[in-house]
């Protein structure tokens, strides 16, 4: 069972000796989302819920992060699945980024997650990685925390208080920081159903293929005939955090996908984004790739991408 | 074109055929034997606290808190290991008034590079080690640290090694004369500066060792994962005063070299000096944190060069500084100078002109050292030469093929000299560069490109010609007081059944070595491969040797094979002549049979000749004594080394918006002189090149300004990957050397010596209709960017 690949992984790190470079943690498998809760209560914050470990593992072995106990949560059923549920698609939180590819029902109802998926990593990783992790952990490089926001996802909550359903719009803090607070868990992700009247697209930019991207960016339009009602675009790896474009969507919407609007889109982008300094792509480069993506993302747009 | 045909060529011949390594099925079934998996009855782990200063004084180092941790069973410091064994100084004599700061296996009061390993702990796990070194506190005071190349050579500029005058390590010059007068008088001069970025080898297996020392028999047994076993037995016999006999290195199944392995690491020589002092087997293995920040790292030049050419596009002189940082230490035992000195040396090597001048100024700097890494020197060399040459046909108005098919030295005009003192043999650039031309398909890229460039597509094409050091000589490290062997030495012996196992100095590292080994054996003895057993990597069974590095396995290993496997057979022969009343110049050995040498009729197995001598000596004539070992050592003479040459090529397109590159197709023609396995000398050249495309568009050891490498992980120092590498089509041109009965001459650094010479010229022709110039390897998306001025 691939579900047990994460509770493999850690016990061929407890038991190899020579590959021991994890501190000492105890392990607990949840079976439900109320023990899941409970166990990381009682263990104080010194506790991670561990899914496909794709993040979580490399920090511990690099001991950035050493906590006491870690919470295999991918026994739990209910986390599990992809589900129409009225006008939304409810995407498990335990849903791997294979699944993304693979489950016809992301294909036809969330086709941009569909389309970022081979963009994520490498297969290994796609293998056990979840969407779920993803968010929570909200790497402002990674493909799916900025698809939420571009596809205006909830994000389903459990917390020892109960449910709750938060917006993409509002999930996303500062870097590594979300509106999840500790012991709580993502449970899904819910997104809008894809309609007849939408277009979408995404693409990145990486010097290899499965590499964090330069920049990045996925969109979801809503037309009447070639002009465009609504439309949310949302970058990755431009700052701290996912970031979805206000400037530049406002000077779309209510218009056709000529060239002078989307040139004007990408001037926008100046106002919208802050790229950070990096030693290998200055801030003035990054804004320069995020024009030239943005552009050529809205022409396929315009084509019917 | 092929060699001429020899004994060699004859039916039935194992060289020259794509023979697959015996090995490969057993590393593919997951049956390798890397020391990395090596578990020894009660041995320990060792783990290293490293600096977070790239230039420090250590204060004081307490370690109280470590003692009390169950599982632990040794803390040392550089001073407790000082005690045990000797310092050493990476400098060799031929390399006139180099210097550098000796060198203990844990530093005794400061650190020099961010990363250097500072206290062990061993214990009884990596985990509980690891544990460990969370506990122990190191006091530092921060030196000012050297990282910057102009700021290291200002006067007054911070030192690396307080004891020096400067941050020199090494000067040389090399001047052939009337290099002014030929540019005054040039009618076309082209000048650039050149910056090679810092990479580093990232083998899949990093550094590994277990060192058991065992008091009782005052013996060292070192497993290490490295290409010359025989070089580290001398070295651990010497630095820690253990008879050279009773020092037994072992080197199994290595999990890639590149030249990294071949360099002592203050670890490796740590735990061996770890393992004395507790009479215990003890591991380490590098984390791949710890090789970037550990293992050698190679290039970081900076080159101003120029080339003056006459009106007609001749290349008359050139004129060369290279600048190049090592770190704070030259490496042990073979020093961090030489690609410095293989730079200056190689640079225009494939051309006919007389004058040449160089500098070469090699500098100390708070990083890890710098050292021998595939292809040495060469594709720096390579680069530098190659653009200058295109800059100067584009200056003229000639096409790539023309400027260099005008002035590589002729196919027929050897042997040559070059300008820098190198002693040419026979090369065959002519050749190479016509054969590649079609190949390439030439005329038709250039129009699809042309093309192309009418619709916004900006594709290049780069070509680069190339020569490789190949089978040195002592020339290259023996005559500088280095205890490294050139020549190999093989002991064959007849099995009782009639096989043969080939004991043998040159190792395998991947690359093939045991399966031309067994082919030559088998070829020049006339049995089988699969009779043929080669044992390589075990100091206590194979001769004194070389081993592996600078492409010498295949041409003095090759070679060595062949003299031992041909004394084996003469003395197989004699015994069969007695046997048969025969006189042995009659008698031949085909496919395991003695036969007559003019009917090839089939006389007598060689097993039965086996079979009478091990064990019916009694039927032999009186006096017999049946000689079914031999042994046979071979030093290359003649040239001091065998250089051979090729050229590449390579089509690429350029995403001028983006700066992003994709490569589409490379081309290499090569001669390696006679070819022993075609198969393995294609995988040796595409690896090679994957390498060298590495360093053109991806590879970087960055660093901040405080010495601090900044990209130490997979997911920031970018290696080649499958989906970003281009198909590589490959042709042979067989030049054989005439200094050995083989003929064959290495391969291994061909690839990786001008693949990125290639891409440059490349990239540099795609950007031309811009007028846009890179200068600088590593091409990143950021200076084609900064090239176009796209922001």
């Amino acid at each position: 069972m691939v579900t047990n690949l994460a509770s493999r992984l850690m016990s061929r790190w407890i038991s190899e000796e020579t590959a021991v470079k994890a501190r000492a943690f105890s392990y607990f498998r949840a079976a439900t989302i109320d023990q899941a809760l409970d166990a990381h209560a009682r263990a104080g914050d010194d506790a991670r819920f561990i899914a496909g470990g794709q993040s979580l593992v490399p920090a511990l072995s690099l001991r950035l992060q050493a906590p006491r106990l870690l919470i295999d949560i991918t026994h739990i059923d209910e986390l599990r699945g992809v589900r129409r549920e009225g006008s939304h698609l409810r995407i498990g939180a335990l849903t791997r980024h294979c699944e993304m590819l693979s489950e016809p029902l992301i294909a036809e109802f969330a086709p941009l997650l569909h389309a970022a998926a081979p963009f994520v990593a490498h297969p290994a990783i796609r293998n056990r990685g979840t969407f779920g992790g993803s968010v929570a952990l909200a790497d402002p490089a990674s493909e799916f925390p900025a698809m939420t926001l571009a596809l205006d996802a909830e994000i389903e909550i459990a917390a020892p208080s109960g449910r709750r359903r938060i917006k993409a719009d509002d999930f996303f803090i500062d870097l590594f920081e979300t509106a999840l607070q500790p012991g709580e868990l993502i449970t899904a992700i819910h997104v809008p159903l894809f309609k007849a009247d939408q277009r979408f697209a995404f693409d990145e930019l990486a010097r290899r293929r499965g590499d964090y991207a330069l920049v990045g960016c996925g969109m979801v339009a809503t037309f009447t005939g070639e002009r465009i009602d609504d439309i949310r675009i949302s970058f990755f790896s431009v700052g701290n955090t996912p970031t979805r474009v206000k400037g530049a969507e406002a000077t779309l919407i209510g218009s056709s996908l000529d060239p002078e609007r989307i040139a004007a889109a990408q001037g926008a982008l100046e106002g919208d984004l802050a790229p950070l300094d990096s030693d290998e792509v200055p801030p003035a480069m990054r804004l320069h790739l995020a024009r030239v993506l943005l552009g050529r993302l809205l022409g396929r747009l315009g084509e019917g991408a | 074109m092929s060699a001429p045909l020899t004994s060699l060529d004859r039916p039935n011949s194992y060289i020259g055929r794509s023979v697959p390594r015996p090995n490969a099925k057993r590393l593919l079934a997951g049956r390798g034997r890397y020391v990395s998996d090596l578990k020894l009855p009660r041995m320990l782990y060792a783990a290293f606290l490293r600096s977070p200063h790239a230039h420090a004084k250590i204060v004081a180092i307490n370690s109280e808190r470590v003692r009390a941790v169950e599982g632990v069973h040794l803390v040392a410091t550089g001073a407790d290991l000082a005690k045990i064994c000797t310092p050493w100084t990476g400098t060799l004599d031929h390399f006139k008034g180099m210097t550098s700061a000796p060198q203990w296996p844990l530093p005794l009061d400061r650190v020099v590079w961010a990363g250097q390993a500072v206290v062990a702990v061993v214990a009884e796990s990596r985990a509980i080690a690891e544990d460990a070194l969370e506990l122990i506190e190191v006091d530092y005071a921060d030196l000012p640290a050297v990282v910057d190349i102009d700021s290291a050579r200002q006067a007054g500029a911070a030192l690396v090694n307080p004891d020096s005058a400067n941050n020199t390590c090494f000067r040389s010059q090399l001047d052939s004369g009337a290099v002014d007068e030929a540019f005054a008088h040039a009618a076309h001069v082209v000048e650039e500066e050149f910056c090679f970025g810092r990479h580093t080898a990232v083998t899949l297996e990093p550094r590994a060792i277990v060192a058991d020392y065992d008091p009782s028999a005052g013996m060292l047994t070192v497993h290490h994962g490295t290409q010359t076993p025989y070089q580290f037995q001398d070295l651990y016999s010497r630095h820690y005063n253990i008879p050279e006999a009773r020092v037994r290195v072992i080197t199994t199944d290595i999990g890639g070299s590149f030249g990294m392995k071949l360099h002592v690491y203050h670890e490796d020589m740590a735990v061996v000096g770890l393992s004395i002092l507790l009479g215990r087997p003890v591991k380490y293995v590098a984390d791949r944190m710890e090789s970037f920040v550990s293992d050698i790292h190679a290039r970081d030049h900076r080159v101003r060069a120029r080339m003056a050419l006459d009106a007609k596009g001749g290349i008359l002189a050139m004129d060369v500084e290279d600048l190049t940082a090592i770190g704070a230490f030259s490496t042990y035992p073979r020093t961090s100078v030489v690609e410095g000195n293989q730079v200056i040396r190689l640079i225009g090597a494939p051309y006919r002109f007389k004058n040449y001048r160089a500098t070469l100024e090699v500098i100390f700097q708070n990083k890890v050292q710098t050292s021998q890494y595939r292809a040495v020197g060469h594709p720096i060399a390579c680069a530098v030469t190659e653009r200058l040459v295109d800059m100067a046909a584009a200056k003229l108005g000639l096409d790539p093929f023309a400027i260099r098919a005008q002035n590589v030295i002729a196919d027929d005009a050897y042997p040559q000299t070059s300008p820098t003192g190198y002693r040419f043999e026979a090369l065959s650039h002519q050749a190479c560069l016509k054969r590649l031309h079609e190949m390439m398909d030439y005329p038709t890229l250039r129009a699809e490109q042309a093309d192309l460039r009418k619709r916004g597509i900006h594709r290049g094409i780069g070509i680069a010609t190339f020569v490789e050091i190949t089978n040195p000589s002592p020339a290259f490290y023996g005559v500088g007081g280095a205890r490294i062997s050139s020549q190999d030495g093989a002991i064959l012996s007849l099995t009782p059944s009639g096989e043969v196992r080939c004991m043998i100095s040159v190792t395998e590292q991947g690359q093939g070595t045991e399966a031309i080994i067994s082919q030559i054996v088998a070829d020049q003895l006339g049995i089988a491969q699969e009779h043929v057993k080669v044992v390589t990597g075990d100091t206590e069974v194979t001769p004194h040797g070389g081993a592996t590095w600078a492409c010498r396995g295949a041409g003095i290993g090759g070679e060595t094979a062949l003299q031992a496997t041909r004394a084996l057979k003469r003395n197989i022969l004699e015994i069969a002549a007695l046997i048969l009343q025969e006189q042995p110049a009659a008698l031949d050995i085909v496919d395991g049979e003695v036969v007559d040498a003019a009917t090839r009729k089939p006389r007598l197995p060689i097993a039965e000749i086996a079979r009478i001598a091990y064990f019916r000596s009694d039927t032999l004539p009186p006096g017999t004594q049946a000689q079914l070992t031999v042994s046979h050592h071979f030093a290359p003479q003649g040239y001091p080394f065998a250089f051979t040459n090729g050229i590449q090529g390579c089509a690429l397109e350029v995403d001028v918006e983006t700066g992003l590159i994709k490569l589409l197709k490379h081309f290499i023609v090569e001669d390696c002189g006679r070819v022993i396995n075609p198969m393995l000398v294609d995988e040796q050249l595409r690896g090679g090149i994957v390498q060298g495309l590495g360093a053109a568009l991806f590879e970087e050891c960055r660093y901040s300004e405080t010495g601090q490498l900044v990209n130490g992980s997979l997911a920031d120092y970018l290696v080649p990957m499958s989906v970003e590498m281009p198909d590589i089509v490959i042709a042979h041109v067989e030049t054989p050397t005439a200094d050995t009965v083989l003929g064959a001459k290495g391969v291994g650094e061909a690839g990786t010596a001008a693949a990125s010479a290639c891409v440059l010229n490349a990239v540099n022709d795609a950007l031309a209709p811009f007028g846009a110039t890179i200068n600088s390897i590593p091409i990143t998306p950021a200076k084609v960017l900064k090239a176009l001025k796209r922001f």
